[in-house]
């Protein structure tokens, strides 16, 4: 009997390892930036080149940054659920690695959810928050700190499980 | 006698035209550095930093987009004179240890250091268990059981190589 129970723990063992492997998904990367605050920058706006936006215009309230682009095909796919997010806290968008009359067409053809957008033309703001897969959504407190980073398209279903409630949470905190 | 041996050459050449690497490593950009140091610690770090977004690829090898971009940022960092551990210090503290082909220490990378080490005495400590158990008792029989088991097979043994049992 004894002689089961070693080969039988590294079965079990291996199987719970494989098993869960089988639930990660491993282009989802955890974010470095979780709960550090959010790396400040200064970009001009996409509407106006004359304008500057930097993180720190939105101190005090809890917004969204939705880093997008013309290009993307899944920015498009997550507009409408961003265009409702937006009805709910301010969402600035991040104009990744664009053009600037490419990206204010797309803003035209398909509406523009966001407060404003920052234009990141070479895309070094993007490294700076760690973006590896457009789009890329950060919820940031009041205190400026990032507290969740959600890659890839929005569904409806993230906007409503885990977005929603925890912006509602967050809107809570006090300063 | 001639012309086949021009023949030959001539099909030579054409194997080793088709197999000359040449134009496929050519898309990466060309770097230059104030000195050799800064050269190869450049060559040295976009070969340890990993592409975030063709997984398996670290950023000397990968033409994505991403990876053009941390190659220049990389060559900036490098060119304002920072060293190794300030260039690896930029981008894990973006994209996590996961940039890393080879990851630093710490809670989150424990076992993936630690396991194959486990592995190793694991196996080596059932080794030597499982020898010692094999020379320390061969068998569970007596001497007497042995014996007499052996004499038995002795007898039963008729293709002519009959030996007499030793004796223990």
């Amino acid at each position: 009997m004894n002689r089961f129970v070693l080969p039988l723990a590294v079965f079990a063992a291996l199987a719970i390892l494989l098993w869960r492997g089988l639930d990660l998904d491993p282009q989802r990367l955890p974010s470095a930036l979780i709960d550090k605050p959010a790396p400040e920058f200064t970009l001009t706006r996409l509407d106006d080149q004359g304008k500057d936006f930097s993180p720190s215009d939105m101190a005090g309230q809890v917004w969204l940054l939705n880093v997008w682009a013309s290009w993307c095909v899944a920015c498009r796919q997550e507009h409408p659920v961003i265009s409702s997010l937006a009805e709910h806290v301010d969402i600035v968008g991040l104009n990744y690695k664009d053009k600037r009359d490419e990206a204010g067409n797309w803003l035209s053809e398909w509406g523009d959810p966001y407060v404003m957008s920052a234009f990141d033309g070479n895309g070094d703001v993007g490294i700076d928050y760690g973006v590896y897969g457009v789009p890329e959504t950060f919820v940031i407190d009041r205190t400026g700190r990032i507290r969740y980073k959600h890659v890839g398209p929005v569904s409806e279903s993230d906007a409503g499980e885990t977005l929603l409630p925890m912006i509602r949470l967050l809107q809570e905190e006090t300063l | 006698m001639n012309g086949s041996g021009a023949y030959r050459i001539s099909v030579m050449a054409m194997i080793v035209w088709l197999c000359w690497p040449g134009p496929a490593a050519a898309k990466v950009e060309i770097v230059e550095f104030a000195d050799s140091a800064r050269e190869a610690l450049y060559q040295e770090m976009i070969r340890e930093l990993r592409c975030l977004v063709c997984q398996n690829q670290n950023l000397a090898d990968s033409n994505a987009e991403l990876a053009v971009d941390l190659r220049r940022k990389t060559r900036e960092l490098i060119g304002d004179g920072k060293n190794r551990s300030e260039v690896v210090d930029y981008m894990v503290s973006r994209y996590g240890d996961f940039v890393l082909y080879r990851p630093r220490f710490n809670v989150a990378t424990a076992f993936l250091w630690i396991s194959p080490l486990c592995l190793f005495l694991f196996l080596v400590w059932w080794v030597l268990r499982w020898r010692r158990r094999a020379t320390a008792q061969p068998s569970g029989y007596s001497t007497d059981e042995l014996h007499r088991a052996r004499s038995l097979l002795g007898d039963r043994n008729d293709r002519g190589d009959r030996r007499p049992p030793e004796p223990h």
